[in-house]
């Protein structure tokens, strides 16, 4: 299996004006590493996703997600985002965005991992790791070792 | 304090785990044990029933409904939704805790200490129907592979007579005696005619499991029991699936109504173990027995009259007439009048009529997966795996296999699946194709005369119903529709 998460899924620096922008950055980190097939598709089926509810959480969190059968291998892409990003939650908005690509038909092996990322997003330390990593190899790094 | 807790999301994937991560961390937090079961893609984990029973409270972060609500009732219960479990663990945790301490400790089931309903779906009647029906449907599906591949395989291996040497009947001039003693199969008919035997078992169990399902959607474990009896009676009376949904919600709407009466406590363990089954069961057999059982019974004989009244009549009109039939209830009682009667004129010697049925019953199965294929989107991951399994059960003429679609979104699928059987029947008709066997799809096709006629109204009414279920699927998509789709997505 390879990993859910590399350096090049990763941009330290991520703007947009509003949370469909920046997700469609993210897709497009995943569209060039052969990781979504259709970029516009996926994001079809994040955005139908987004609009049932907001995936904002608190404490600047926002996790854009969908399983879409444009999606080859269940992958991660992670954004910094210094000025933040409405993701509709109440506490405003998010300077950590993750965006969780998971294949249709994923098998629970690979749900498992997602699940134990989305425990990890509620650990205040290691939002903190994120926050500071100088380097986007640090952070998928960090992200790794936390899903072992 | 003991808790125990399930967490839901709509896709599954990230609300589920982190609203269990944080309750975990506040209840620890706090100085109490707790459970979490996650109902999310990775598979939910069933809580222990011992956590349960010993639990002081239960929480629910939940955006779509729990499921197995029955195991906690009477406990104390808070319940919000998945958002709420994230950002306010620790106020959840703390309601619990608060509750489980106001509740009186020598009353466990006292259920009148918070309603037993999950928070948040607010789903409209149209979109509740939908994922009610969705509910049975996938359940069903297995049974629907496993029977339908194996009866086709019987009929690949034995030859399209297997059917009639393990049940009895004529096929091409030779009566065949049925084979009482179901140990007996394997050394009068060989493999293949365990591999029939087999599939029709799995087959007869279509109905009830989707009957019994629907009403378990509906109403929990309860409606288990009277749907599958509603079910069973409905296969009794040839009712088919469409009798089969009637039985389903109608055992559904008994139970739900039971479970409002709310009888003194000393009374509520018999409510559950006897009453309900009891007056559930009996109430559902009873309608499906007599009040729609009767109906049914006298429709199909006035069909029958009716049909043969039309014999000499317009060929491809009839066979126009009798396409739309066999796409209507596939397998249903409409179906089975429309497939005898195509029996009963190969009797007789006039060989059209039954190759224009056979087409008909082959084309709704290859016209839904064609469609599944040809537009993904408009089908749930459950009906596309049922859309694999439906071109080798049309191609064997085994119409039962777009029982699935139909029976999740009646309303759009049986237009369209009488159309393409109407298409089929016509165009065999005018092409005057001919057949000798009763059945067997496209594995008896060197029975069938002008065979090229034939599978140019196979190819029409395949093109006809897939155009037709895309066509209405698309321009009468329903809000409600979306909506159901994506909980049943999540489930």
């Amino acid at each position: 299996m390879s990993d859910l998460i590399t350096a090049d899924l990763i941009d330290l620096d991520l703007h947009g004006a509003d949370r469909h922008e920046a997700t469609a950055r993210l897709a497009g980190l995943l569209a060039a590493a052969g990781r979504v097939t259709d970029a516009d598709g996926f994001l079809a089926d994040v955005r139908a996703r987004e609009e049932q509810m907001p995936t904002g959480i608190e404490g600047g969190i926002g996790i854009p997600h969908a399983r879409s059968a444009h999606v080859t291998a269940p992958s991660l892409a992670f954004g910094r985002a210094p000025e933040g990003i409405d993701f509709g939650s109440e506490d405003g908005p998010a300077d950590l965005v993750f965006l969780i690509a998971a294949p249709e038909g994923g098998g629970s092996e690979h749900m498992t991992i997602l699940a134990k990322l989305a425990r990890k997003l509620i650990h205040q330390d290691f939002k903190t790791a994120l926050r500071e990593a100088p380097e986007a190899e640090a952070a998928a790094a960090l992200i790794q070792q936390s899903l072992t | 304090m003991k808790l125990v807790a399930v967490t839901s999301c709509p896709t599954g994937i990230a609300h589920t785990y982190m609203a269990a991560e944080a309750l975990e961390q506040a209840a620890i937090a706090a100085g109490h044990e707790i459970q979490v079961e996650t109902q999310g893609a990775a598979g939910a984990e069933a809580l222990n029933p011992t956590d349960i029973a010993e639990a002081d409270a239960v929480i629910f972060a939940a955006d779509v409904d729990v499921r197995d609500k029955d195991r906690f009732a009477g406990k104390p219960l808070v319940s919000g939704p998945v958002k709420r479990g994230i950002n306010n663990a620790d106020a959840m945790v703390a309601e619990a805790v608060a509750l489980a301490e106001a509740a009186p400790a020598a009353k466990p089931e006292a259920g009148s200490v918070a309603p037993m309903t999950a928070a948040a779906p607010k789903l409209g009647p149209g979109a509740k129907l939908r994922l009610w029906l969705m509910t049975g449907v996938s359940y069903m599906l297995p049974f629907v592979a496993a029977g339908g591949i194996l009866i086709a395989l019987a009929f690949l291996i034995g030859g399209a007579e297997i059917n009639q040497v393990v049940y009895g009947g004529e096929f091409e001039g030779v009566t065949y005696e049925a084979i009482a003693n179901p140990t007996d199969i394997l050394a009068q008919a060989g493999f293949a005619g365990v591999l029939m035997y087999l599939g029709a078992t799995a087959f007869s169990m279509l109905v009830p499991i989707l009957a019994g399902y629907i009403a378990f959607g509906m109403a929990d474990r309860m409606g288990i029991a009277p749907g599958v009896v509603g079910g069973l009676v409905a296969v009794a009376i040839g009712a088919g699936f469409l009798g089969g949904l009637v039985a389903g919600l109608l055992a559904g709407a008994v139970v739900m109504a039971l479970k409002l009466i709310k009888p003194g406590q000393a009374l509520q363990g018999i409510m559950r173990i006897v009453v309900i089954p009891l007056v559930g069961v009996f109430v559902v057999g009873f309608i499906m027995l007599v009040v729609v059982g009767q109906p049914i019974a006298a429709a199909q004989s006035w069909l029958t009259d009716w049909l043969a009244g039309l014999s000499g009549a317009n060929a491809i009109l009839l066979g126009l007439l009798l396409g739309a039939m066999m796409g209507f209830d596939l397998g249903g009682p409409v179906n089975k009048v429309a497939y005898l009667f195509g029996v009963g004129a190969l009797a007789s010697g006039d060989l059209t009529i039954m190759a224009a049925v056979m087409a008909a019953g082959m084309v709704p199965p290859l016209g839904l997966a064609l469609a599944s294929v040809v537009r993904p989107k408009l089908f749930t991951p459950g009906e596309r795996q049922a859309g694999k399994a439906a071109w080798l059960l049309g191609a064997s003429f085994i119409t039962e296999g777009a029982i699935p679609f139909a029976a999740a979104d009646p309303l759009r699928v049986i237009p369209s699946t009488m159309i393409g059987g109407a298409v089929a029947g016509a165009v065999s008709m005018a092409f005057e194709a001919t057949l000798r066997a009763p059945h067997g799809g496209i594995w008896v096709i060197g029975l069938i005369g002008n065979w090229g006629g034939f599978l140019v109204a196979l190819l029409a009414g395949t093109a006809a119903t897939c155009l037709a279920v895309i066509a209405l699927k698309t321009v009468a998509r329903s809000e409600t529709a979306a909506e159901a789709d994506e909980h049943v997505l999540a489930i």
